[in-house]
């Protein structure tokens, strides 16, 4: 049996390790060995000319600073909004609940562009067109769906009997909701924060038709990506996953969190 | 419903942030696609009927779900129960199958591009083995292509259904399962009678999301296939951009609404408890 | 218990780090177009120069040679460029000073630009040939860009495709005929994998090759005779020549890439599109241009040009900006550059880099060939640009891709596209004769 399962953890770790090796060295070979065939599955010809070329875009800093900001700004917001929804819909069963799960989920069913073009108008009437703010709404727009659904059906799992008891101890029940709920549905929190922040990382269209002087990394660089040759695609696309990487390798920490107690 | 009036104080801060973002650009897009210059009209609507795309669309969306999202959960629900298995190099395996989740999809429709083109990984491999090479992404091959969408989506989105689940996976406790391998339990009786039940939330979540994001999926296939295997949300981008008529666009974005209304009410009827 | 505590510190740091985030942007954002768009400095909005190093060399060249205004460089996808134009204007808060896109980009939004007849009255001196500045007037009586810069389309070919070449044969002057007898030659001798390919991914421009240039060749016509008996001939050729190239074909939004790759030898593309393939190595490339067909050598002009928003801010400083674009310097460094050619009577150097000087001198022929049919980008079309470029894609995806009998699929193609245009009722443009309503007879 445990071999079995070593077996088949390297099989996995294969099959989704395998194209993030080839995405790592097709960024990294030069331009001339990526027109070769056979192609080499080994790092034989490396060269950081077209990352370097990549880097020295106009604007690639400034696009990470707002790609940043309105990543975690999106994070944030769509906790401080989507935690007491999911516990709501986890604790009561009130009259509409499922309308409104349906209601928020439509969101998600219409094409991006079909809501940003609208948008974009309102935006501009406002003041909110080209600001991080504007991205900001949208993001978290997109995100709370699965931000209530997951931390919702995180909620159903944490026992109601821990918060009570909390709050026959004096409690106030915001007390006994950050204290005794909140840790033990610190996964569906980090799982859903996970997904916030790389939707909103990798989400472009929504972004350009959104802003103009003040773009977001992807909007900044993957229109630009788009019609560039083979290897400035590749640098790019490696580029862009660093900082998603990183944070879920935080994130990750949070979303494993429990092992340690369940476990005994 | 005594419990309604704390829970409406809960989920209102949601209702009006959606409401004041989305209610007018959804009531402004649902007009555009039944109204003309000269007042309501259902042109555009038959204008994507006409079209020889939009049929092999829906068909394509329609098989693309039903064939990746039961491959998708059994795969993530595998891996989930791999994890709690606790194996050696545990992290770094966790690691490794979160990434695609962060990878975008323009940037995994290029790495699998790389990968079945003609003078891709995959024939540079079979080259080196002797093997004659193959044009995977072929329209005159359909098989190989639709296969090839079928692997890029499962390795692009399996993690968004792997995570949801060891999140819910960790609410599970240990000790009902130990009691029933007490009781000599197998090991496929627990999970299919102790730990897929307490699943279940997860899982219904899990299944909705995964079914609406399918729908709106469409940049790997586009990559790997150009228009020769369309999908529904690639016709919109079509129309919109390519053919710049936002009515017919969102005629076709209303379709894969109507869909997802559907499958949603569909997963939530089913799997009521 | 201690697991609890630990969470908890846990949390207030990440709730810290992701408090901390909207401080950060507090001020809505920081510049990622090199000007703020602030007073004074101008934004150029446009879809052209995608590729990332046609980017950084074009915003090199406005920082060198526009040296009185400032300019912001904004380059965004064509639909971007399409929503934020209307968008904006739209809601009569425009942040855009100027445009530059295609012809056909620009068409669609003639209503939205101011009018431009006192600045191209000032450029008396740049001698615009007067076809294209009646195309700036977008069909209507003023002029509504001003012409920035033109391309077209040739084939590209590897020396080593020369030696399948059919005898009698020249390859600066090919026939349709000889074209697919090379393909077809090229292809036997590659063991069955052809060497000729089309740019008919979802982004080619492949739909030119028929509008342009398969069409005229054959029928003399784009749209008058899109269903002649000439067209059917047309289609049935094309139908030949596609049995003779690259699968791979349908994946390809640009023939450098494949031909750099060598996965084909021969190529049609936008030269802009094609450059790139001989840039290494411009002595194993020539480039030549397009076949002739029965009535002639049909091409299609590529213009592109920049307009004005109405309600732009800092409109004189755009006016000024765009004066400078059309000064010989700054057209004869994007040919050099970007590879698209001058608009102006801008005196081509012969000092050109190799791929661009292979490119110049195929243009060049194709333009003078003696019997050359001239086609236009379509004129008046507005929004509808793009559904009629669709119609000539669906007449290939029909009759090549699903092998649909060539009279019954341009048969319900020609009601489609007389559909729309019945609904424009618009001239024709050239080639064909410009009468009352256009529409395939």
């Amino acid at each position: 049996m445990k071999l079995k399962v070593q077996l088949a953890c390297a099989a996995i770790t294969l099959f989704m390790g395998a194209p993030l090796y080839l995405i790592t060295l097709a960024a990294l070979s030069s331009r001339r060995s990526l027109n070769e065939f056979p192609l080499s599955l080994l790092p034989t010809s490396l060269s950081g000319e077209t990352m370097s070329t990549f880097l020295q875009s106009t604007g690639i800093l400034g696009g990470l600073l707002n790609s940043l900001t309105i990543g975690l700004s999106t994070v944030a917001l769509s906790l401080l909004i989507g935690l007491p929804a999911g516990y709501a819909m986890a604790r009561y069963a009130f009259k509409g609940r499922d309308p409104y799960q349906l209601a928020l989920l439509l969101t998600r069913a219409l094409p991006i562009v079909v809501l940003s073009v609208p948008l974009a108008r309102i935006f501009l009437d406002t003041g909110l067109y080209d600001t991080t703010y504007g991205v900001t709404l949208l993001h978290t727009a997109l995100a709370l769906p699965t931000t209530i659904l997951i931390t919702s059906a995180i909620f159903l799992g944490v026992s109601r009997e821990q918060e009570e008891a909390a709050m026959i101890f004096g409690a106030s029940p915001l007390a006994a909701f950050a204290r005794v709920v909140v840790p033990q549905a610190l996964p569906g929190i980090a799982a859903s924060a996970m997904f916030t922040f790389v939707l909103s990382w990798n989400e472009v269209l929504g972004a350009s038709i959104l802003t103009l002087n003040r773009r977001t990394l992807p909007a900044q660089v993957l229109a630009t990506l788009a019609d560039s040759p083979l290897a400035f695609r590749f640098a790019g696309g490696l580029a862009l996953v660093v900082p998603a990487l990183i944070f879920i390798a935080v994130a990750r920490r949070y979303l494993l969190n429990m092992w340690g107690t369940t476990l005994r | 419903m005594r419990q309604t009036r704390p829970a409406l104080l809960l989920i209102a801060p949601s209702i009006i942030f959606m409401a004041a973002l989305f209610l007018w650009p959804l009531i402004a897009g649902v007009t555009q696609a039944f109204h003309g210059p000269d007042g309501p009209t259902t042109q555009y609507v038959r204008r994507m009927a006409d079209d020889p795309y939009f049929w092999e669309a829906l068909r394509n969306t329609a098989l693309l779900i039903v064939v990746l999202i039961p491959l998708q959960f059994a795969l993530a629900i595998v891996m989930a129960l791999l994890m709690r298995e606790r194996p050696r190099f545990a992290g770094l395996h966790f690691y490794i199958w979160v990434v695609p989740l962060a990878i975008s999809d323009l940037a995994a429709g290029l790495v699998w591009l790389s990968i079945f083109t003609d003078r891709g990984y995959l024939n540079s491999v079979l080259d080196g083995l002797g093997i004659p090479t193959y044009s995977w992404l072929s329209f005159e091959h359909p098989q190989t292509m639709f296969l090839a969408v079928v692997v890029a989506e499962l390795w692009r989105a399996t993690s968004l259904v792997f995570v949801i689940v060891i999140a819910g996976l960790q609410g599970v406790p240990r000790d009902y399962d130990e009691a029933a391998s007490v009781f000599g339990a197998t090991y496929w009786q627990r999970v299919r009678h102790v730990i897929l039940p307490q699943l279940r939330p997860s899982l219904q979540v899990a299944l909705i999301l995964r079914t609406i994001l399918a729908l709106e999926a469409f940049a790997v296939a586009q990559a790997l296939t150009g228009r020769n295997f369309p999908l529904l949300v690639g016709e919109t981008y079509q129309w919109y951009y390519q053919l710049q008529n936002p009515n017919v666009a969102t005629a076709i974005a209303l379709v894969v609404l109507a869909l997802s209304i559907v499958a949603a009410v569909g997963y939530l009827r089913l799997m009521r408890p | 218990m201690t697991d609890i505590r630990l969470n908890r510190r846990a949390l207030l740091s990440l709730g810290a780090g992701v408090a901390a985030a909207p401080l950060l942007g507090a001020c809505g954002g920081v510049s990622t177009s090199g000007a703020d768009g602030g007073k004074g400095s101008v934004t150029l909005m446009s879809n052209q120069f995608s590729p990332v190093e046609e980017k950084q060399r074009f915003e090199k060249i406005l920082q060198q040679r526009i040296t009185a205004e400032k300019v912001a460089f904004n380059q965004v996808e064509t639909g971007v460029f399409a929503s934020t134009l209307q968008t904006q204007v739209d809601a009569g808060k425009v942040q855009v000073s100027a445009v530059g896109a295609l012809h056909g980009d620009l068409a669609q939004h003639a209503e939205r630009l101011i009018d431009l007849d006192d600045v191209l009255a000032g450029l008396g001196d740049r001698g615009f040939a007067k076809e294209l500045t009646d195309l700036a007037k977008l069909g209507g009586t003023t002029t509504k860009y001003i012409p920035w810069m033109q391309a077209s389309y040739v084939l590209a070919v590897n020396k080593k495709a020369l030696q399948w070449l059919p005898s009698g044969a020249d390859v600066q002057k090919l026939t349709y005929d000889q074209l697919l007898a090379w393909a077809t030659a090229g292809a036997k001798a590659n063991g069955g994998k052809p060497i000729f390919g089309i740019p008919a991914g979802v982004k080619g421009l492949y739909h030119r090759f028929f509008q342009g240039f398969l069409l005229p060749s054959f029928t003399g016509g784009q749209i008058t005779t899109f269903r002649s008996a000439e067209a059917v001939t047309a289609w049935e050729y094309m139908v030949q020549l596609w049995a003779q190239t690259a699968r791979g074909s349908t994946n390809y939004d640009n023939l450098q890439d494949p031909l750099q790759r060598g996965e084909v030898l021969i190529g049609f593309d936008h030269v802009a599109r094609l450059v790139g393939a001989p840039a290494d190595k411009p002595d194993d490339w020539i480039m030549v241009p397009a076949p002739s067909g029965p009535k002639g050598l049909g091409y299609m002009l590529v213009l592109a040009g920049i307009g004005i928003p109405k309600g732009a801010p800092e409109t004189d400083k755009a006016k000024d900006v765009l004066k400078a674009l059309t000064t010989p310097e700054v057209q004869l460094d994007v040919l050099r550059q970007n590879a698209f050619f001058p608009v102006t009577n801008a005196p081509i150097p012969t000092d050109l880099p190799g791929a661009v000087a292979l490119a110049a001198a195929a243009i060049k022929a194709q333009r003078e060939a003696p019997n050359a049919i001239l086609s236009l980008p379509p004129v008046g079309l507005g929004a509808r640009d793009g559904e009629v470029g669709q119609i000539f894609k669906n007449c290939f995806k029909e009759i090549c891709l699903d092998g649909k009998p060539v009279r019954q699929v341009l048969d319900a193609q020609a009601t489609e596209l007389n559909k729309i245009l019945d609904e424009l009722k618009i001239p024709c443009w050239q080639p064909d004769p410009a009468g009352a309503n256009c529409r395939a007879a």
